[in-house]
């Protein structure tokens, strides 16, 4: 196999949005975004590997990225719960998204919205920036 | 267990995280500044800023003189028989490289260096670097289950080629206490010619310190892991083994005369302190060793370790948690893991309620794969916390738990 299954998103951004909308303190947010990592599927351990690793030094990531029929593929998958509930996010803004969307989508106003933003720091180590990143320069790369 | 409380004195712990007062049980990344340190630093760039060893005029004899009190208040405080064995860097990991790259210089193919599992990357990657730059062979002495030095492994990779020994005096992922004597006799008497290095990063806040006693070539040290501000650090070293080490780094101040011809280097310890030091960071590291001698030291490090002790019981009685590391003795640290749950997730679910722990690999990874996890959250307690600090943390853990 060329590439894993697209991971698939777990709630779409309306759904999202719409919940956290309802949410006055810190437990059920981050109740809402452990369920959302664990409504996430597995990227299977065959794809698990240093290749695609992102390394953040308290968890990691990894991810495969492709573009089918011009729209961007992602599989991705992380150790870490609350980690995986913000890549569900992520992926919810990402995923199957022609890649000039995704380069002009702003992923830091919504985390900032959802008041999440602390997280994409790079220096929280969790690998989320770097992984974000990546994703932006395989897009920049795709549109070129 | 007693009343002392020195927290008035650290004005950053007066202040609230995410809508709770803050409880910071990160100590082992680096502690709080009373208030004297931050003075005496103002102070000195407010009135006595200067360059040190140079100059006629008053400000710089100001600045010299608070420079060399400070080196002195260390050499008292560790035990140091002279102030110049008391080199001032920038922490222990530039210590741990200043020894590491002076004496690569002095090693041949088949010389051995012996590490163990157990070290900061600071005191395994110098060596492997220094290994790798002389074709000397490194040795890694393995770590028990319990998370000790497996002291039977540790002897048997000693030998006559054995140049250097460097362990850390306390673990500080684990909160190990190593029984640094024993593992000095051991080198003395299995590999003579060995110099040893020990990484005293963790311990020199918690465990009442004599170098001389002690007798290990070197011992390194942080400021800001004792009450100090980053950026400053101590490299102990025994007056032979000092004199015996070439210079680190070139220029400045550790220059003695030069010609076109030849150089000449100063004496100990400005041999080993090249450009303008730190100074605000020397002045900081005294008023941080003059503080630990106004407040009763024995008595707040005996109530650390009944907090530590607590929590590792309280924590072990939690359904799903697992201690990291058992050693018979530990300072000052706590390391766990929670069933379901990432190291991670418990970091950010405790930080959510105010309370400050660090997660990861702690610049362990070797130590981290010899106990076969990728990680641990550990809770690491200074002399400033008490008994609410526990209670806040386990009140945390035991909300964190419901989420995983």
């Amino acid at each position: 196999m060329d590439h894993p299954a697209p991971t698939p998103v777990p709630a779409s951004l309306e759904e999202i949005r719409e919940t956290f909308a309802f949410f006055d303190g810190w437990e059920d947010k981050y109740r809402y975004v452990i369920d959302l990592g664990k409504a996430l599927a597995e990227l299977p351990a065959a794809w698990r590997t240093e290749e695609f690793l992102v390394r953040g030094c308290q968890s990691q990531v990894w991810l495969v990225a492709h573009t089918a029929n011009g729209r961007m593929q992602l599989a991705i998958d992380s150790d870490a719960h609350i980690v995986r509930g913000l890549i569900a996010i992520v992926l919810a803004a990402y995923q199957d998204r022609p890649p000039r969307e995704i380069l002009t989508f702003d992923i830091d106003a919504l985390f900032n919205e959802l008041q999440l933003l602390a997280h994409l720091s790079a220096t929280r180590g969790n690998g989320l920036r770097a992984m974000v990143t990546r994703i932006v320069s395989l897009a920049q790369a795709a549109t070129h | 267990m007693t009343d002392i409380d020195i927290r008035g004195d650290f004005p950053l712990l007066a202040q609230s995280v995410n809508g709770q007062p803050l409880v910071y049980l990160d100590n082992a990344a680096t502690t709080q500044k009373p208030r004297s340190v931050l003075d005496a630093m103002r102070h000195y760039y407010e009135f006595d800023n200067a360059n040190v060893h140079r100059a006629a005029h008053a400000l710089a004899a100001r600045a010299t003189d608070a420079m060399e009190s400070a080196r002195a208040a260390v050499a008292t405080f560790i035990g140091a028989p002279a102030p110049e064995q008391v080199i001032f860097t920038r922490g222990t990991t530039e210590s741990v490289n200043l020894v590491a790259s002076s004496l690569a210089q002095g090693l041949v193919p088949g010389d051995e260096i012996l590490v163990t599992a157990m070290e900061h990357h600071s005191n395994f990657v110098p060596w492997f670097e220094a290994c790798r730059r002389s074709g000397a062979v490194l040795q890694t002495a393995g770590v028990t289950a319990t998370g000790e030095i497996d002291l039977r492994d540790f002897t048997a990779r000693l030998s006559p080629r054995t140049r250097v020994v460097a362990f850390a005096h306390v673990s500080n992922a684990l909160g190990t206490l190593n029984p640094v004597e024993e593992m000095l006799a051991l080198v003395r008497q299995q590999a003579p010619a060995a110099k040893v290095l020990i990484d005293g990063a963790q311990a020199a806040l918690h465990v009442p310190l004599d170098v001389r006693a002690l007798d290990a070539d070197f011992y390194a040290f942080s400021a800001h892991k004792m009450f100090g501000p980053t950026g400053m650090g101590v490299l102990y070293g025994r007056r032979d083994a000092l004199e015996a080490l070439p210079p680190y780094q070139f220029g400045g101040e550790m220059i003695e005369a030069v010609s076109l011809e030849a150089v000449t280097y100063n004496r100990l310890p400005y041999r080993f302190e090249a450009g303008t030091p730190n100074i605000a960071g020397a002045i900081g590291l005294g008023a941080a060793v003059d503080y630990l001698n106004t407040i009763p030291r024995d008595t707040l490090v005996r109530r650390e370790a009944s907090l530590v002790s607590d929590a590792m019981r309280a924590l072990a009685d939690m359904p799903g948690v697992r201690l990291v590391g058992t050693p018979k003795q530990r300072v000052g640290v706590v390391s766990f893991l929670v069933e379901g749950g990432h190291a991670h997730d418990v970091g950010t679910l405790l930080d959510q309620q105010g309370v400050a722990v660090r997660t990861g690999h702690h610049c362990t990874m070797p130590l981290m794969h010899a106990l076969g996890v990728n990680g641990t959250v550990r809770a690491s307690f200074s002399l400033y916390n008490d008994a609410s600090d526990l209670e806040r943390l386990l009140r945390a853990m035991h909300k964190t738990l419901t989420f995983l």
